[in-house]
């Protein structure tokens, strides 16, 4: 018997070690970050199956902050040969990339019958004019989560469906004195508020620019900002979160100080692990809500790719272990995290089990994502936005002054 | 008076060193330079490149957020440097005293200085923390606050509690200088001056403050021209914000290169930082100069 296994082994080892015969010794350069999405742990995890089914190829893996990933991709470009093999990029610097000449052009090497299996909102994350700059990963948007216990003693049987809805229940919930502050955002100056603002934004049915100008001062956007503010004003959003990233919203949020965040998928599994977590069990998951009349749900794509960088000398090995990370199988291995890329995943057993309400909203949220800005100049035109919309949730500006001052700026960029 | 061939001696030792040096500071300078008069973009393949003259230069200046950078820069340079001077000689003058446990103390007050700056900054994050910070916690039991609040995330507060930082990592490099000049200030001078009837502060300011005032200008143009470029300790504690609050000029450099990837433009504001630092260095000799020939300290 045991021999028996051993050569069933033996051989299924052999043919893994024949396929990837095609693959020279090599070290590959992968850079990902820490936080949000799948942790360091996970794809350390999937990087030791790649390696285990792949001999002659280890990868080498370095992890930094998101704020960081951006610039290190750019100076990276001009390390030749030293630089890296794969690259997680956001979904905001395709055009950029490309405009640049830093990302290799995949489309060929991605198989036709991919385009169809895979969600449309995660095809935008690596496509710039028609072409694919990498394989989407990280499939994900921001969740409404709100806490069942606070809700229950508030005598609120169902999670808003409207942004509107949202504040009367959150007024409620601070009127019977549950929570100082039900809401909690993350409001700094930073791409964290600019995807919360896009939610409200697509919530709202607006648009950022229209035929190429600023379009943000007007319309949705505008309800955006004004309904920001409005729950800074009545004391309905923690004041705080004008200073918090995604990770302070999930401390408060888990700490049981909030009714309602909005974050990523990540927070699911984490704010209901008692080891993270005060209101583990308490914590149940919704699409971020809508505004009557324009939208029954709202959400931000968030996704994230992987590319080969233009000057990777490893440009097929790359492209091996991001196929391995891109599977559907191994996405389905590690749903909890992050969600897969692949629409048959959302009816997968494995993937569902646990997390049967975030699969639910993440079959609403994920057919309504909708997209930052598609501009080369789109850290710019952030920045901008970032810094106008904080002003007037400081008290500094008037949503009009700082929406017509932040147009104006973007006109301005070279 | 050196001869001829002892000139050319000394020119000869000189000139592998002088090499060096042109090669790592002349070169790149020039090169900055030339990059600040393009249009020259950071990209993975090859891209024309365009002289434009002065076009960077009006851009920068004429951009009311770089305008209102510069405000802000030299209102940082000037507080903190400021406080440290103060902090620093009072510290000083202090340690100088003989008392019990003043060595252990000497060695003590360098720690803050040899944090590095990121940790600082991060540490004091923590400090500064709205909802768990110690400062909030402490501030409220000694009653001086009745509710926790935001000090980095409020635009109001946010430059002032970067300064403090700063300050409280930087004020021993000047204790130290000014307690090594301290201890040069002849005892006899200072016994004098007190037999004469002059009070502790006229002796301060009249014998040890010119006597230190040499090593002292030396460390102050140091922290000037240190805080003028100032862009780690802010870029870790508050990126700039809230709102732009805290965004020193430096940054404007890091996001042209960095983040909108216009190294022409980028050079450009390197060369207006660079160019008011040497303003400083400047006004710095000029001021040496000037206590030279005066002839004290």
């Amino acid at each position: 018997m045991k021999a028996i296994k051993k050569l069933v082994l033996g051989s299924a080892l052999a043919t893994l070690a024949m396929a990837s015969t095609a693959l020279a010794d090599t070290t590959l350069n992968a850079l990902f970050m820490s936080q949000a999405a799948y942790s360091e742990d996970d794809i350390k995890s999937m990087t030791a199956q790649f390696e285990a089914a792949n001999p002659g190829v280890k990868v080498s893996l370095e992890f930094v902050p998101y704020e960081a990933l951006h610039d290190k991709i750019i100076a990276a470009a001009g390390a030749g040969d030293d630089g890296y093999d794969v690259v997680l990029f956001d979904v905001i610097w395709p055009a950029e990339f490309a405009t640049g000449g830093f990302l290799t052009d995949v489309s060929d090497r991605i198989p036709a019958a991919y385009t169809d299996e895979v969600f449309e909102g995660a095809w935008t994350t690596v496509e710039y004019e028609g072409k694919r700059y990498g394989m989407p990963w990280i499939l994900d948007t921001k969740y409404l989560f709100y806490n069942t216990e606070i809700l229950a003693e508030a005598g609120i049987s169902e999670p808003p469906k409207t942004w509107t809805e949202l504040m009367t229940q959150a007024r409620q919930i601070k009127e019977k004195g549950l929570v100082e502050y039900p809401l909690v955002w993350s409001w700094s100056q930073s791409e964290a508020m600019i995807c919360d603002f896009t939610t409200l934004t697509a919530a709202n049915d607006g648009k950022f620019f229209d035929a190429g100008e600023p379009a943000f001062t007007t319309g949705g956007a505008k309800d955006a900002v004004t309904f920001m503010k409005a729950t800074l004003d009545e004391g309905l959003t923690n004041p705080a979160s004008r200073e918090y990233f995604e990770e302070d919203v999930r401390r408060v949020f888990s700490n049981g100080e909030a009714a309602f965040a909005l974050n990523w998928t990540y927070m699911n599994a984490l704010a209901n692990d008692p080891k993270e977590s005060k209101v583990a069990g308490k914590v149940k998951v919704v699409s971020a809500p809508g505004v009557e009349g324009k939208s029954t749900a709202s959400s931000v794509n968030g996704s994230m790719g992987l590319g080969i960088p233009a000057n990777s000398p490893h440009a097929d090995e790359a492209w091996a272990y991001i196929s391995f990370l891109t599977q559907k199988d191994i996405q389905d291995d590690y749903a909890k995290l992050s969600l897969p890329i692949w629409k048959a995943s959302y009816s997968e057993p494995k993937v569902m089990e646990g997390q049967e309400d975030l699969i639910a909203a993440a079959k609403e949220s994920i057919a309504v994502m909708y997209p930052r800005p598609l501009v080369p100049s789109y850290t710019e035109v952030s920045d901008i936005l970032q810094k106008n919309i904080h002003q007037v949730l400081l008290d500094q500006a008037g949503v009009d002054e700082a929406l017509e001052a932040a147009a104006e700026r973007v006109k301005r960029i070279r | 008076m050196l001869g001829r061939r002892q000139k050319q001696e000394k020119w000869m030792l000189l000139a592998p060193a002088m090499f060096v040096l042109a090669l790592i500071t002349l070169v790149p300078l020039a090169n900055t330079l030339w990059l600040s008069f393009t249009d020259t973009r950071i990209t993975a393949i090859a891209t024309p490149v365009h002289f434009i003259g002065l076009e960077n230069y009006v851009y920068a200046l004429t951009d009311p957020d770089f305008q209102a950078a510069l405000y802000r820069t030299l209102y940082f340079t000037i507080v903190s440097v400021g406080l440290e001077g103060v902090l620093g000689i009072a510290v000083a003058v202090l340690l100088n005293q003989p008392f019990r446990g003043q060595l252990v103390l000497r060695a003590l007050i360098i720690l803050p200085w040899a944090v590095p700056t990121i940790v600082n900054a991060v540490a004091w994050r923590l400090i500064y923390q709205p909802d768990y910070g110690a400062l909030n916690s402490l501030l409220y039991q000694l009653g001086l606050i009745s509710d926790y609040r935001s000090w980095i995330g409020d635009p109001s507060t946010a430059m002032n509690m970067v300064i403090l930082a700063d300050v409280w990592k930087n004020f021993p490099l000047v204790a130290y200088v000014a307690l090594a000049a301290l201890q040069t200030v002849p005892g006899d001078l200072l016994k004098a001056a007190a037999i004469e009837g002059a009070g502790p502060w006229k002796r301060f300011r009249s014998i040890t403050l010119p006597w230190i005032a040499g090593p002292l200008l030396v460390v102050m143009v140091l922290r000037t021209i240190e805080a003028f470029r100032v862009f780690d300790i802010i870029y870790v504690m508050t990126s700039g914000g809230p709102a732009d609050s805290t965004k020193t000029a430096s940054f404007f450099i890091y996001q042209e290169y960095f983040n909108y990837l216009r190294s022409g433009s980028g050079a450009s504001y390197a060369v207006l930082v660079a160019g008011i630092s040497a303003v400083l260095i400047l006004a710095y000799y000029s001021v040496a100069k000037r206590q030279a020939a005066g002839g004290t300290a």
